[in-house]
Order: C-alpha cells, then structure tokens, then sequence
C-alpha cells in the first residue's frame, strides 16, 4: 500500500455540507486547486498543512496514512509548503545548502549538491553549478533548487503549492519531478497549465468543495498547445530581456 | 487558570500568535486574559482589548531592567489573572535580550522564533530557547522549505525536549495544533516559592542609577571591562 492523504468533507461558508464529500490522494499523486479569487483555495491547503480534525471553520478531517496504514499524528514533518519567495535567507553556496538541509535530517554524504543542482537545472533554463552563491540565483534559478531540494531531500511526503508565479520554470516540470519522487502535490493556481497538468482538478465555490475533475482526452491536448503559448511566452521574455526585438518569424 | 509565559525576541510576531491561539480558547469557551510587559511604551493590552474584547493589562519596566521587573511582578500577574476570573492568562514578555530566560519552573513555557532572524538563531539564543517548553516557529513562510527544516533542526539540538509549532502569525495557520496542546496543560498559577529557570543578570552600576556621562571615572559597582587577551574578542 502507498501512502495517502484522505480529505473528508465539512461545509461551506453557507454551512452548506460540501458536495465533494471526501478525495483520496496517493503517493505520486498531484491534485489542481482551482477557483475565482476568495473562493476557499488557501483555506484548503491550510487545512491540510496543520491536518484539520474537523477543528477549523470548513470542519474537513485530514489524515495521511504511512505505507503501513498507519494514521500519522499533527506534526509539522509531514507537509512541505513551497515558499511563495524566490529568495533565500541563507548566505551560501548550493552545496552549503544542500549539505546543511541533508545534515539536519540524518542524511550525510551522497553528493546532494551535485545531484540537487543537476535536478533544478532541468527545470530552468539558466544552469547553476554547486559552486553558486544562493544570493546571485535568479528567481527562477531559486525556485527551482526548492522544487528539486524539496523532491529530493526533504522527507515531507506531502507537498503544498500555492499561486506560484510564473517565475521562469517548466512548470509542468515541476510538479512531475516532486510526484515523481514518490510526493503527493496539492497546488492551489489561477494558471490553466498547472490546472490541467495534474489529472484531477478541484473546484472551490463559497468556500466548499464544488467539483471535482479527471483530464480528459480533450484536457491534455489542450494542455499541450497552452504549455506551447506558456513557452512562447517564456522565449519572449528571454528575448526581451537580452536586449533583442520582437520579430514576427517569432510565431512561424 | 492556566498561565502561560510567552516570551521571544522583539517583532518575532508573540502578540500575533497569543492574538491567534486566544480566539481558539474564546471559541471553545475558555475565558481569557493577558499580561504584557514592556519597556516605555506598549499597544498591546489595548489590541487584546480591542481585538478580542478580553481583559487586558500592560506593565512598563521603563528605567529598570526588563527581566528584573517581569520576574518581581509575576506573582501580581497571576492574583490579576485570577480576579478576572479567567481560564486562562497569557503573560508576555518585552522579550529583549537573550541573557536570560524568564521562564519558571513548573508554569508552562513558550519561546517564539521568527523564522527570518537566520539559520543560527536557535544556537544563538540561550537559554530563553533552551529552557522552554514549546516553541513557536513564526513567519516560516517567508523562507524555504529547506531553511524552516535547518531552523528546526537547530531548535531541537538547542533543546530537544521542546515540541515546535510553525505558526503563520498572519494567517493563524499552525495556531489549531498550538492551542489543542495548551488546552491540555494542567492548571497551575502559583509562582511564589518557584523559581526560575536560569538566573538574571546583576545589574548594579552607575549607570543602574542614571548616570549617563562615559569614563571610567564615572563607572563603579559592578563594572567588566573588555579583555583582548580573552577567546572571545576577536573572531576566530
């Protein structure tokens, strides 16, 4: 058996019992969080992070069971949250970092600089070395060590994304390199490719549980021509930002 | 009553936690009251007041030492508390500086960590974090998840005994956890005949009594002076 977040519905701001009565995540799994602005998006992740038992305004139950079926209590070693920062506060190089975070959780040795650093780097496009300073990454550099530091050598088994920007990764990625490594990723996002790159999507209304949806056939296809926008845009930037012009031979 | 000691240093967010964990007791019928100690000037007892309509009080150690003044005013904090009839008193400290620790022997205690004030705080701040019993982690989600798990990490090696409570002192996120585990703290609110957990500075020099004017032929009392010959002055 994997292990799995449960999510057992409470009610809505009306008081209204949530039509999504309970959702079953499993290791390796990713869920999208979708809905207008207010409608109860971070409410539902901070329900999971501090696994709510029926404790919090929606009265949703949480639990995450291990492996072995084994229901864990409210610790803070179960959910990782990825930072909505693109900075660290640290003053050091990646393998500093990456030395001091594997250190603090029993992990020495097995070169998870290198092997950090190489992770990130298919994430975005501008390559970082485990010589470089953390204070010198770009934004995108610096989101994407935390992707690949949280896939690799934090133990949370469950992930929380919310609202991250567009800060110049492959987001669709990104969230394929933490399920990948076996984490279960809850992302609450206004944007249709991180919505549509999960193959459930959750829709919040007046903060309930309102809908709950599997990518189609027709999703992912559309999914593949919005990640190709999603790129132009990417290049666009890049090329705006060297210094260069806009061609029209850009879109041919 | 309960009473519980919060203490941390300046802007760690101790209001914005006790403000979190207070409107949880209120919900579950508890009644509450808070104590704050401060130096020259405080809001707080009015934003207790204010925010959660529960009875509030404010102590200003204005010329004396902070700590001094918070450790001989606890049994007064307490026969407030209690004549308020309340559940439950929080006791906040100025939280200045890391020499001491008001906590005391036997009445629970909580140190709050502002996750931003780096990687080495935990080892930095003595026996105010060493001798708690709960630690309240605040504004982890400014940094990474890398960084709030080295803080941790750091605060268990500091004091292995203390259980860590990440609290968003923004958004409340955490503060469900914290007030369960204070829910269950025994009733105790006697201090007198306890002691401290760790001693207090003397603190009895010139400058104890006003004196403002630099030169060591104005200094006398308890006067150290830097010594280079000493480990600790220069870096290593």
């Amino acid at each position: 058996m994997l292990n799995r977040l449960e999510i057992a519905g409470g009610a809505d701001r009306a008081g209204r019992p949530e039509e999504i009565r309970g959702i079953a995540l499993k290791a390796g799994e990713s869920l999208a969080v979708a809905g207008p602005t207010g409608s109860g998006k971070s409410e539902f992740l901070a329900d999971i992070e501090q696994l709510a038992a029926g404790d919090t305004p929606s009265g949703r139950i949480v639990s995450y069971r291990n492996a072995k079926g084994e229901m864990a209590g409210r610790s803070p070693a179960i959910v990782a949250t990825l930072s909505q920062r693109t900075n660290f506060i640290m003053d050091a190089r990646v393998e500093e970092f990456a030395a001091l975070h594997a250190a603090s959780l029993g992990k020495p040795g097995r070169d998870w600089a290198q092997r950090t650093a190489d992770l990130a780097n298919t994430l975005c496009g501008e390559p970082m070395t485990p010589e470089s300073p953390l204070q010198r990454l770009s934004g995108g550099q610096a989101r994407a060590l935390m992707i690949a530091d949280i896939a690799l050598i934090s133990d949370a088994p469950v992930v929380l994304i919310d609202e991250v920007e567009n800060a110049g990764i492959d987001k669709h990625l990104a969230v394929s390199v933490l399920t990948g490594h076996g984490k279960i990723a809850v992302i609450a996002t206004h944007d249709p490719v991180l919505i549509l790159s999960s193959p459930r999507r959750l829709i919040m209304a007046e903060g309930g549980m309102r809908r709950l949806l599997a990518a189609a056939g027709e999703d992912r296809r559309c999914l593949d021509r919005l990640a190709g926008y999603d790129a132009a845009l990417l290049r666009a930037r890049d090329i705006l930002r060297r210094g260069e012009e806009m061609r029209e031979e850009f879109f041919r | 009553m309960k009473a519980l000691i919060v203490a941390g240093p300046p802007s760690a967010g101790k209001t914005a936690v006790i403000l979190h964990v207070a409107r949880r007791l209120l919900a579950a019928g508890d009644k509450v009251a808070a104590v704050k100690f401060d130096t020259r000037s405080s809001l707080d007892p009015e934003l207790y007041a204010s925010s959660l309509g529960i009875p509030a009080i404010g102590g200003l150690s204005d010329y004396l030492c902070p700590d001094h003044y918070f450790i001989s005013n606890m049994e007064e904090a307490l026969e407030w508390g209690k004549s308020r009839g309340a559940d439950c008193l929080f006791i906040e400290t100025a939280g200045l500086c890391l020499r001491c620790a008001p906590h005391i022997e036997g009445l629970p205690a909580v140190t709050v960590v502002d996750s931003l004030s780096g990687l080495h705080a935990p080892q930095k701040m003595g026996p105010m974090l060493a001798l708690t019993d709960i630690v309240v982690l605040t504004k982890g989600d400014l940094v990474s998840q890398a960084e709030r798990e080295v803080i941790s990490f750091g605060i268990h090696a500091a004091n292995p005994r203390a259980r860590i409570h990440p609290v968003n002192g923004l958004l409340g996120t955490g503060s469900l956890g914290l007030s369960g585990e204070l829910r269950q703290l025994p009733e105790l609110d006697e201090a007198a005949e306890r002691k401290l957990r760790h001693d207090m500075p003397a603190a009895i020099c010139s400058y104890c009594t006003g004196e403002r004017r630099i030169g060591r032929r104005y200094q006398s009392g308890n006067v150290e002076k830097l010594r280079p010959e000493s480990p600790h002055a220069e870096p290593a």
